[in-house]
């Protein structure tokens, strides 16, 4: 992809949706992760998890606001110009992410405005919802995501 | 949080949680899996990109508190155990607000993370649990803050002995 194909801070526009492709989580994703940088034992085992107040082997909660932002990549940021972000406002989990569901979901453009500070540069507030296959609603994060314009 | 309930952890209490070092092969295949864009995957793309460096994607920083906060936990459980005590349980997290990445984490860093805490308030909704606020940073080799953000934990009221 030539950087003229890519898409810029013009081509997005205020309360548009783009929606994301899925991921399948499995067990051994979420324990590996687990193992690696959360191991509690709701994350590591099958049996723990079913006595845990989380009634279920689930992955971290940061494994999976991970994996939301690889949907999001893969849907929107590597087929753009994007520049990285600089924070989230704010992170809900609002449910468990269990080993085994597939994932998807979508960011929605809250507002955008050029950058006051970095010439060329644009920074859109967005809000990325993660969902599993029957449409529960598992994480709500907003933040910044920086674009570059395409005519600074 | 690290063994003590709800009305154990005085606000201000500072909480350190120790460090964790990125190496270049650790920063790459956490950006495959879960963050690759060009600028977390090579020398290259990452001297072009927005940071100028090659540099760890900011859910690898995230992910790197998160050890060391388990790491800290788990420690202060134990020796309350073999002291004859009962920690308290860690509870789930409902999220966290105000993250920021001031600054790129790259390849050789070692970043060391420090918890405060904020705030704490018994939940309605929950009999026998509490929600503790806390504030954490990482800041890097040099003493630059590089990541911080404000956390909540579920953490259990001490149950009454009568």
């Amino acid at each position: 992809m030539t950087a003229t194909e890519l898409l810029h801070y013009e081509d997005f526009h205020e309360g548009q949706v783009l929606p994301f492709g899925t991921y399948h989580l499995t067990k051994d994703e979420v324990i590996a992760y687990a193992r690696e940088f959360d191991p509690q034992p709701f994350h590591l085992d099958e049996e723990a998890a079913r006595h845990s107040v989380l009634k279920g082997l689930s992955a971290s909660g940061w494994q999976s606001s991970a994996i939301l932002v690889r949907l999001a990549v893969d849907a929107y940021a590597n087929r753009s110009a994007a520049l990285g972000s600089k924070g989230f406002d704010e992170a809900k989990w609002l449910k468990p992410v269990y080993a085994g569901e597939t994932l998807t979901g979508r960011v929605t453009i809250l507002s955008k405005r050029r950058s006051a500070s970095k010439p060329g540069i644009g920074v859109m507030k967005c809000l990325f919802e993660l969902l599993n296959s029957a449409g529960d609603k598992k994480i709500e994060m907003t933040g910044v995501q920086f674009m570059k314009l395409r005519q600074p | 949080m690290i063994g003590l309930y709800l009305d154990e952890l005085e606000i201000g209490r500072i909480i350190p949680l120790g460090s964790h070092h990125f190496t270049r092969d650790a920063i790459v295949d956490f950006a495959r899996t879960y963050d690759p864009q060009p600028f977390h995957l090579d020398e290259e793309a990452g001297r072009r990109g927005p940071f100028g460096v090659l540099s760890a994607s900011g859910w690898h920083t995230a992910a790197g508190w998160m050890k060391c906060y388990v790491a800290t936990n788990q420690a202060a459980e134990a020796k309350l155990r073999a002291a004859g005590k009962t920690p308290a349980p860690l509870g789930p997290s409902p999220g966290f607000e105000n993250l920021v990445w001031h600054k790129p984490v790259k390849p050789g860093d070692t970043i060391t993370y420090t918890l405060t805490v904020t705030g704490k308030r018994a939940l309605a909704s929950r009999p026998g649990w509490g929600l503790l606020f806390s504030h954490s940073t990482g800041v890097n080799q040099d003493g630059d803050e590089v990541f911080a953000f404000d956390g909540k934990v579920m953490t259990p009221v001490r149950p009454s002995s009568g």
